[in-house]
Parts: C-alpha cells; structure tokens; sequence
C-alpha cells in the first residue's frame, strides 16, 4: 500500500513536471522571441534612429546613395577601389569563397589581380601593393581600405582626373580614421565616403 | 599597438571576471541576497505563469529529465516555426520554408547552443524566425547549459542529495543575467551603429550607379545574445564580418567581451561554491594559460602571413588578409578567433577556412580540448572533469584513495567521467572517417589537398563541441551533413551533460572526508600545473594523428 501510493505520489509531481517544462518554454519563447526583440526594435528606433537603420549616406542631393558600412563596387578607374569581393559587393547576401592558403585557385586569382593592378597602375613599383588591396574580405562587403591601400591609388587617379596627387593625398589623410578610441581596430578608409569627396572635388 | 590592444582587452576580462563570478554564484546561491530586491518582483509573476509552487531541490535525475523535457518542447515548437515561416508574420522578404533535413539540422544547432549554420540568414531564415527561433534558442540554450553547470557544481560542493530545482535555475539565469545584460548590450551595439528594424532589405543606386539590394533587419539584438550566450550563429552568413554585425574595433571589443566575460566568470563563482577561492583561482589560471598559448600562436601565424602570397613580390607585411576585414587588422582577427572558440561562441569575424594552417590550427585545437573558458558552463564542468581526473591519476601514483573538495572518486564517477571524455573525440574521428569514405561527405570538400582533411575535421570538432563555427568552405547544406553534424551536436550535448550530473548526484551523496596533512591538495600552482599536464596529454593522445594529417601537413606543403 505503502509503495503504490509513492508511486502515484511520483506520477503525479512527474505529471506536474512535465507541465511545468510545457508552461516555461511557451512563455521563454513570448519573452525571449517575441517580447525582447521587438522592445530592443522600440528603443532602439526610438534613441538610435540613425544608426538602427543601417547608417544610410546621401550625395548632395540627398538620395540616399548606399550605407556608409556596406562596399561598393567602383569600376571607374577614376574612382578609389575596394577590397576584392568574390560577391560582387552584393549586399542582399555575405561572405567569400573561404580559400585555404594553399588553395591554387585563390593563387590564381590573386596573381590575375596583381597583373591587372600592373596594368593600371604602372607608376607604382609592384613592392608598394600592399596585400589587403589584392585579398577577398571575410564578407565581401568590407567598405575599409588601409590608408596604404588609398595612397598607391593616388598617381593613377591623379594622372586620370587631373587633380594634384598633393590634393588627393590631404584628401585620403582627411577620411583616414584613426583607431576606435585610439587604440581598438586598425587604421582604415572608408572607400565610400572618399569616393563622394572625390566626386565633389571634381564637381561630378 | 596590436600588443597593447590585446592586452588591453584580456586585463578587462580580468577585472571583470571575478566580481561577476560573485555576482553569478550570488544568483545561483539560493540565500537571500540583494539580487533578491532588483529581480525578485519579474520572478514572481512568472513563476505564477509556470505553476511553480514550491522550488523543491531536484535530484540528478529529476534535474537532468526537467532540463531535456524542456529542451524538447522548444525544439517541437521552433522546428514547426521554421517549417512554416513563410506564412508567418514578419516576414517582409519573403523568405520560404526551410527544407526539413536543414530544419532538423537548424533546431538541433541551436537548442545544443552550436550555432552550427548550414543556412544563409540573409536568404533562409524570416525576421520572425530569426526572432522566435534563433534569438529565442540562444537565450534559452544557454539558459539551460548555465543551469546545468550550476546544478554540477552544486552537486560537488554541496551536502545533501539534491541539485536545485531547475526551472528556478532556468528562470533566474534569464531575469537576472541574461535579459538585463543582452538589452544593455543591445543598446550599445545600436548606439555604435549595429542595425535593428524590422524594415525589409533596402534598395539603393549606388555611387557608380548600380543597383545594390542591402540585407537588414533586427540585427542588434540578435548580436548581443549571441555572443553573451556564446551561441554564435549569425544574422548574416558572414556572421561578424558582416560589416552590420560587427562595423567598427570597438563593437569588436564589446562582442569579444561578452562571449568572454561569463565564461570567465564562471571559475569564480565555483570557488565561492566549493568556499575555497582559491579553487576558482586553479580553473581560471589552467584556463588563461592554455588561452594565452593559442593566442600567441594564432597572432604570429597569421601575422607572418602566407608564405604563397608573401612570394609574389607585393607589400604583405600587414599579415595574411585573405578572409580578414581591414579594420580588425590582425590583432582584433586573432584575438577574435581565439576567444571566439575558447568560449565555444562559434562566431567569426573573420573566416577560419583562409586563415593560414597554424592559425587554423587554433581554433580546431581548442576546441578539442574544448576546456578553454567553454561555453555556457560547459567548459568549466569540462574542466571539473580533467580535474576529477587528474586527482585520480595523481592518486594511482602515490597510491591513495583519490579525492576532490573532500569527496572520495570512486570506479563509479571515474566510469561516467571516462565516458564524457571518450565521447567527444568518439563523435569527432568516426563521422571524419565516415565521410572520407563516402562520396556524400568527400564530395562537399572544396579546397583540395591536405585542407581538405582539415575542413571534414573542423565541422564534425565545431559540432561535437557545441562551438558552430566553421571552415565554411565545406558545401555542408546536404542531408548528409545536415543529419550527421546534427547527431554530433546531439550527442556532444546530452551525452556529457547527463554523465557529469550523474557524476554530480553520485557525489553529493557521499560522506565527507575530513581533510589531512596527507590530503592531495587541490588548490595551488602545482595541481594547475597537473590539470593542465591532463588536458594537454589526453588532448594530444586523441588529436595528434589527424591533425598532422590536416594543418600541420598543409603547413609543410606551403612553408
């Protein structure tokens, strides 16, 4: 008697257990996949609305030209370029081909690079190129260059535009941003907002 | 300054390390305490919701059957979220529903705190699936392996035969870590220009006048809880390379610390349960210092770049920037790399398939060791174990019974620990093998060569050690893959959680021995020494074959 009525004792708190994992997660899943998301949205919209939009740049005429964080693809050689992007900078995906370092394609397509690069930039000697101007960036969206990748562009957007590779210099040390707080991350331009200064220095 | 920046971030994790170990071990404590005042009034009302009357401690079994029960019914739910999101609200791209071999795959990610992704967020997953499902596992994923490292550590610590009650765990874990922390984080990931709308993806012209269509959405918070969680799956398919997930090095900073900080708290709170600081002291050292390891490693791997790409005449001095975003640079990439699969978070800011062999090396080892900090209370169980062991091997040495914070480890524990420990090169090594025989797991490769073995390697190691990062060249959206990585990270879960709460139950049930001047002392440099002696030789006893097969042959064929 004893034993049976333990074991409708353990039955029925196993019962309650189970209700209980059934109750906790239906209401883990309002509050964290419903509730916090869109109160996160609400404040965020509501403090931010800036940046919780994608940081959206516009020209002078103020269409929105694109977000200062996502790259674009400049195939005008008067233009400074970006990082290679196996995507194209195309933004409604991410990502890259994930070349191992012994990869012979990733070999090849980095030699066509530095051939092309000869070919439009035949001032600047090859040992100047500096590697990240030639890698595929981790998203493929990178809108960052060094600040050495913008100044080997210089003589031959230079000798395109025919604005003084001086000015064009003062302008790419204008848009270098620093480290954040000076310390965190590396030093960097932002390919898009250099390109719009240029655009308006040659009136475009 | 890559020196300093580092150094700068490891010396906040420190300082924060400890007081939030105090804080934690104050939540988990189960004493009236001041966390009580802030979060007491949330609790009531839900525990009202859930029908928990009374908060009756839980024997392992109990705890272990509450834990999986609920773990069940949210993987029911989401699998048939993903399975419909299409006719679902919020879904302004209109995404379709997933394939089911991928949702199996997804929901078992997720719910075993993985984050392994086989899917492009941007193209599969709806804005309320990526809320419902992913932000909601990521929260409760790592709700429940915090709970399940508590209830260890109770159970090893403590008198009496129960481990806490586990929805109270479960609760508290959300309303007094993880929702203040992830809306704080939030906020400030928006602040420094991290997106979060449910507006669709944006259209624009660009400056040289094409079309570019730019993927949005809540981002923020998804970012957040991601990394506090140490989940990892990103919103994007480059996760935090993505320049929306991660755009400058201070966000960097932020992500990196809060896939850091509780991991490393964790440690801590253990010491104020075992009541010997020092203890928590031992975790953290033969964590930091194996840490400190892979980091050098990683920084000078990559920071000497590849010697293919340094052949070829240009200026390669910055490092190896293939797969890297410039403004990380190198320091904030191998930084990045190393916590990211220390603390078993599975996000990348920068792909771990181009990183050169040795820096590749890092992450994969690291996650075979899979002690390194640890995820959401798993590395810091995981370590418990190797101490467990170690105090055994210690005590066949000298020939004494061993025993750990006051408790005799008998054939019973060293049974299950023996298990947990197997388990997880078992789970990595077989389905490698298997998928080398066949053309369904051969045929995914797509870097040829000796990386090739290196890919395989690394799905099936992220997967059993619950990391989700990946070599993410590897073609792994096929039944094949979707099913064998989700039986990995099945197992890599459950098998080790429910054999180490045995281990938990078995020991708080034992008499205590009073500690004497013959007593293996478990609290000073030289027992971390021992404990790291453990890891590094059961690692290496289990992992050294294959990756000389990998990483290090590919080394060889590219120096």
């Amino acid at each position: 008697m004893n034993a049976i009525a333990h074991d409708e004792q353990n039955r029925r708190s196993g019962g309650s257990m189970l209700w209980i994992a059934l109750r906790v997660s239906i209401l883990f899943i309002v509050l964290c996949g419903i509730v916090y998301p869109l109160v996160s949205t609400g404040l965020a919209q509501l403090l931010f609305p800036h940046q919780a939009n994608g940081s959206l740049l516009k020209d002078k005429e103020g269409r929105v030209i694109g977000s200062e964080l996502i790259g674009q693809s400049f195939a005008d050689p008067r233009y400074f370029q970006g990082r290679v992007s196996s995507i194209d900078y195309k933004a409604e995906a991410s990502g890259s081909n994930n070349y191992a370092p012994s990869n012979p394609d990733m070999l090849a397509r980095t030699k066509e690079s530095i051939a092309q690069w000869q070919k439009d930039n035949p001032d600047v000697p090859l040992d100047r190129l500096p590697i990240a101007l030639i890698t595929n960036s981790g998203s493929g969206l990178d809108p960052h260059i060094t600040p050495q990748s913008a100044l080997v562009q210089v003589p031959r957007i230079s000798k395109l535009t025919g604005v003084p590779a001086a000015e064009l210099e003062s302008l790419v040390s204008a848009y270098t941003e620093n480290r954040d707080l000076g310390i965190f991350g590396d030093k960097r331009v932002n390919v898009l907002k250099l390109n719009l200064a240029l655009n308006e220095k040659l009136g475009l | 300054m890559d020196l300093l920046q580092i150094v700068i971030v490891i010396g906040i994790l420190v300082l924060i390390a400890r007081p939030l170990g105090h804080y934690v071990y104050h939540v988990f404590s189960n004493e009236s305490n001041r966390t009580d005042r802030l979060f007491g009034w949330a609790e009531k009302p839900i525990y009202a919701l859930i029908g928990l009357k009374h908060r009756a401690g839980m024997g392992w079994k109990r705890y272990a059957l509450s834990f999986i029960v609920t773990n069940f019914v949210l993987v029911a739910v989401s699998y048939v979220l993903l399975r419909a999101q299409s006719g679902l609200p919020l879904n302004p791209n209109g995404i379709g529903n997933m394939e089911p071999t991928l949702v199996l795959n997804t929901v078992i990610s997720f719910i075993t705190n993985t984050n392994l992704q086989h899917y492009s967020g941007e193209t599969g997953l709806s804005y309320f699936s990526q809320m419902a499902v992913i932000m909601m596992m990521m929260f409760t994923s790592a709700a429940t392996g915090f709970s399940v490292a508590v209830a260890f550590v109770r159970g090893i610590t403590s008198k009496g035969k129960t481990l806490g009650n586990f929805f109270e765990d479960f609760v508290k874990a959300h309303t007094r870590i993880f929702f203040p922390l992830a809306i704080l984080v939030t906020l400030a990931l928006v602040a420094l220009q991290v997106p979060q709308t449910l507006d669709p993806t944006l259209s624009v012209t660009t400056l040289g006048g094409a079309a570019q269509q730019i993927a949005i959405g809540p981002v923020a918070s998804l970012e957040s809880i991601k990394h506090l969680g140490t989940n990892g799956g990103g919103f994007f398919g480059a996760n935090s390379a993505h320049p929306f997930e991660n755009p400058n090095g201070l966000t960097n900073v932020i992500e990196i610390l809060s896939m850091w900080a509780l991991p490393a708290a964790l440690p801590f709170m253990y010491g104020r349960f075992a009541k010997s600081r020092k203890h928590g002291w031992v975790i953290f050292s033969a964590m930091m210092t194996l840490f400190l390891v892979f980091l050098v490693v990683s920084y000078t791997a990559e920071k000497s770049g590849n010697p293919a790409l340094n052949a070829l005449g240009i200026d390669a001095s910055q490092g190896s920037m293939e797969g890297k975003e410039v403004r990380f640079g190198i320091a904030q990439s191998a930084l990045f790399t190393t916590v990211t699969t220390a603390a078993t978070t599975g996000t990348v800011n920068n792909m771990h398939d181009t990183l050169t062999p040795l820096g590749g090396l890092v992450p994969l080892g690291e996650m075979m060791l899979n002690v390194v900090f640890g995820g959401k209370g798993v590395g810091l169980v995981n370590m418990l174990m190797y101490a467990m062991l170690a105090v055994f091997i210690c005590g066949l040495m000298v020939g004494r019974t061993p025993e750990f914070l006051g408790r005799k480890i008998e054939p019973r524990e060293m049974k299950l620990i023996a298990i947990a420990i197997l388990a997880h090169p078992f789970i990595i090594l077989a389905p490698t093998a298997i998928a080398f025989l066949t053309e369904l797991g051969k045929g995914s490769i797509t870097n040829p060569g000796f990386h090739g073995i290196s890919q395989v390697l690394y799905e099936y190691t992220s997967s059993a050690a619950n990391n989700g990062s990946g070599f993410e060249g590897l073609a792994d959206n096929t039944p094949f893959w979707n099913i064998t990585t989700g039986l990995v990270m099945f197992f890599g879960r459950y098998i080790s959680m429910i054999a180490l709460l045995a281990v938990a139950g078995s020991l708080a049930r034992k008499q205590w021995v009073p500690e004497t001047i013959g007593t293996f002392r478990t609290d000073n440099a030289l027992f971390t020494f021992l404990l790291i002696g453990t890891v590094l030789l059961i690692g290496a006893l289990t992992f050294l074959p294959v990756i000389v097969l990998g990483p290090v042959a590919e080394h060889l064929t590219i120096r």
